[in-house]
């Protein structure tokens, strides 16, 4: 996907310790604006790739641009970006304020225009009244909001955040998600966001880059990252998803026959193809089935979709059954939130043959080699 | 089983409290020979009565009690060594510093209000005084110069070696403080390494010029008893200065760089801010000892360069008199409190961490 005026952009970055690879190829940009999140499981180089972009880390090969002007071996406090540190970082020797003002400072700001700076921007993360109070004498979430502001008053082209809410507790995540958002709409700083937590990428981000050891898998809207992953990792990763590997049987306007190991023929409709590479005859492909998609019924119910003989089903969580079909040798796991009531009105046993079915447009599938 | 009173039971702390200044007192009392006879036996048998009726509130009275009255328990073991082995020489020495001997064979002089030691003390010795603070005072400046980089390379770049580095600073401990400064005489001494080596490097002249050689010699100067100084407390300088480095946690130097503060901007408004107490801790461990130690100037000096510690042991045991040498001891105790109270106060180490 391509951005029209990239702040950030990466080419062809990669870093390297050692014999150890950190961070393969990394190529992409982010826009103006944006709130970007880099995703992955610990160890895929996300933050290796956001202290590059910082500066505490110099790329092995490839360039780093901030504002279209090359800075991969630019000292970080010759670059204008700030970083939320995990931790923080506070400096715990300094009020609020002093904190908030060490930016500023740094860069000889006449002090009168520090002052009007810094208050406002307490202002905005709505610390106003702790400005006199040092950093251990603060919740975590309002810790988190000094860093915040801490680095937002130096108007930086871009903020980069390392796992930012992971120090938090669950009720003061989901707060913070809302406050970064809100703080991000009254500032328009481009926002890079680095987590391991899918939710938080999901509904926070307008884009996401999932990484997965050291290789960017796929960069594009949360949507697109839900229903069209690219990759196997991305499919697996991203949200639950049963992954039915299969053979390319014909493809055509009205969708794509694909026959799974068992010998099952399924129909994706057109459109729901992640790659929009060649769907000939022949090739290897995988069919994603999103748990919430899944339908379970009586033989002859609806439109049949797969037909599988199902195993055993359990309670999981709130409103879905955790139902195990056996299906072309896979289990067909975390079924059908909307089936629970069957369970309950024993409608299935366990070993009763069932039918399952896709409710919705979301079945993909992506080209495996 | 009977309670304790209730108003004992009600306070305990006080009543621990009032136990331990009496012990102390008490002691102190005891030790002073303020009260002889019969009377010290009647105190001592109250001072012993006195603890176990605090041991039976505590066993009789209820958890609460218990855990009022055991911070006092706990501190009663060092008050007692501290009131017999501290406070009690302490008096018998405010004593002896106004007491007066008739002749100079008189061995048990007599407390007379004798302020004139004082002013003695003062007036006969304000040279050896004026060198112990400054000789004291350059070699705190030199330990912290010296100091800091190492605490510094070993805190933030000692990486797996850092206790390794650490033990070897500690490594000196193991010989005896007098050993070492006599190792120190032979390494300055006239036919030793240190002089051979800057006579054939023809420094002579440099070091003549900086003040630290004095006709050829590098003994008995004043150069020597601050090098010797420094040598010997430089450990008591860099472990607080460690400690206080250590606890940093080195992404506040990445934060600083990046909001735009180069690696000395970060050291000068981060990294020194927070080592301040460990600055502070490290220069009172080296001032207070230095500025009374009587073994440097001795073995490394010569009769120009006596410090105050030195005096005192010679008023002590060498001539004497007992009266002279406690009130110097007093006037040195006074001015390194006072001292120790402004630096205090500069240094406002009332600040976090």
């Amino acid at each position: 996907m391509d951005v029209g005026d990239p702040v950030v952009k990466l080419e062809n970055v990669r870093k390297q310790y050692g014999s150890f690879i950190a961070v393969h190829q990394a190529d992409f940009s982010i826009g103006r604006g944006e709130f970007f999140a880099m995703l992955g499981p610990s160890g895929c180089g996300k933050t290796t790739t956001l202290k590059m972009i910082a500066g505490f880390e110099q790329p092995t090969a490839g360039h780093v641009f901030l504002e279209g002007e090359d800075v991969s071996h630019t000292p970080p406090h010759k670059r204008n970006v700030n970083t939320v540190f995990q931790q923080y970082a506070l400096f715990p020797h300094m009020s609020v304020f002093d904190n908030v003002a060490f930016g500023p400072r740094s860069k000889k700001l006449p002090e009168a225009e520090v002052k009007t700076r810094v208050a406002e921007m307490l202002d905005v993360v709505r610390l106003g009244e702790f400005a006199q109070r040092r950093p251990a004498q603060l919740s975590g979430g309002q810790q988190q909001r000094v860093a915040l502001a801490r680095a937002l008053v130096n108007y930086p082209s871009a903020l980069l955040l390392d796992e930012p809410l992971a120090a938090l507790d669950l009720k003061l995540r989901e707060a913070m998600q809302i406050e970064l958002k809100r703080i991000q709409r009254e500032v328009g700083i481009t926002f890079v966001f680095v987590t391991h937590d899918q939710g938080e990428a999901l509904t926070m981000s307008d884009r996401i880059a999932v990484m997965s050891e050291g290789r960017v898998e796929q960069v594009g809207a949360p949507v697109d990252i839900y229903a069209r992953p690219e990759t196997l990792f991305v499919a697996g990763f991203i949200g639950s998803a049963n992954l039915l590997p299969g053979t390319i049987v014909s493809s055509d306007g009205g969708g794509t026959r694909v026959l799974l190991l068992d010998g099952t023929e399924v129909v994706v409709a057109a459109g729901n193809s992640a790659s929009s590479a060649a769907l000939s005859q022949g090739n290897q492909v995988t069919v994603m089935l999103r748990p919430e998609q899944v339908v379970l019924g009586g033989e002859g119910a609806m439109k049949v979709f797969v037909t599988g003989c199902k195993r055993e089903g359990a309670f999981c969580g709130r409103n879905s059954v955790h139902a195990l079909a056996r299906l072309c040798s896979v289990h067909v796991g975390r079924v059908a939130r909307n089936c629970w009531f069957h369970f309950y009105q024993r409608r299935f046993h366990r070993g009763s043959a069932v039918v399952i079915a896709a409710s919705s447009s979301y079945p993909s599938h992506q080209r495996t080699t | 089983m009977t309670k304790p009173h209730k108003r004992f039971a009600s306070r305990p702390e006080w009543m621990g409290l009032g136990v331990m200044v009496f012990v102390a007192l008490g002691v102190v009392a005891l030790a002073a020979e303020w009260v002889t006879g019969a009377p010290a036996i009647g105190l001592l048998a109250l001072l012993i009565s006195s603890v176990v009726a605090i041991i039976w509130t505590a066993i009789m009275g209820g958890l609460d009690t218990r855990r009022a009255l055991a911070p006092y328990g706990l501190l009663k073991p060092g008050i007692l060594w501290l009131s017999l082995f501290f406070l009690a020489p302490l008096w018998s020495m405010l004593e002896m510093s106004l007491s007066s001997k008739k002749s100079r064979f008189d061995f048990f002089p007599a407390f007379t209000w004798e302020w004139s030691n004082y002013s003695k003390a003062l007036t006969d010795f304000g040279p050896q005084f004026g060198r112990s603070f400054l000789y004291a005072g350059i070699a705190t400046i030199l330990t912290l110069l010296i100091g800091y980089p190492l605490a510094y390379v070993i805190a933030f770049r000692g990486g797996k070696y850092r206790s390794l580095l650490l033990g070897l600073i500690a490594v000196p401990f193991f010989t005896s403080y007098l050993i070492r400064t006599l190792a120190w005489q032979n390494l300055l001494s006239d036919s030793g390494p240190v002089v051979s080596v800057l006579e054939t490097l023809r420094l002579e002249n440099v070091m003549e010029w900086l003040h630290i050689m004095d006709n050829g010699r590098l003994i008995n100067t004043p150069a020597a008893v601050i090098g010797g100084l420094t040598y010997n407390f430089l450990p008591f300088m860099i472990l607080p200065i460690y400690v206080s480095l250590e606890k940093i946690d080195v992404r506040l130097m990445d934060a600083s760089m990046d909001l735009y503060t180069t690696a000395t901007g970060a050291f000068r408004r981060v990294v020194l801010p927070l080592s301040l107490p460990g600055i502070f801790a490290g220069s009172l461990l080296v001032f207070i000892p230095a500025a009374g130690d009587f073994v440097n100037a001795k073995f490394l000096g010569s009769p120009q360069t006596t410090m105050i510690g030195s005096s005192i042991q010679d008023q002590f045991l060498v001539q004497l008199n007992y009266p002279l040498a406690a009130a110097m001891s007093f006037v040195l105790m006074a001015i390194i409190t006072a001292s120790v109270l402004v630096y205090a106060k500069f240094m406002g180490t009332e600040d976090l961490t």
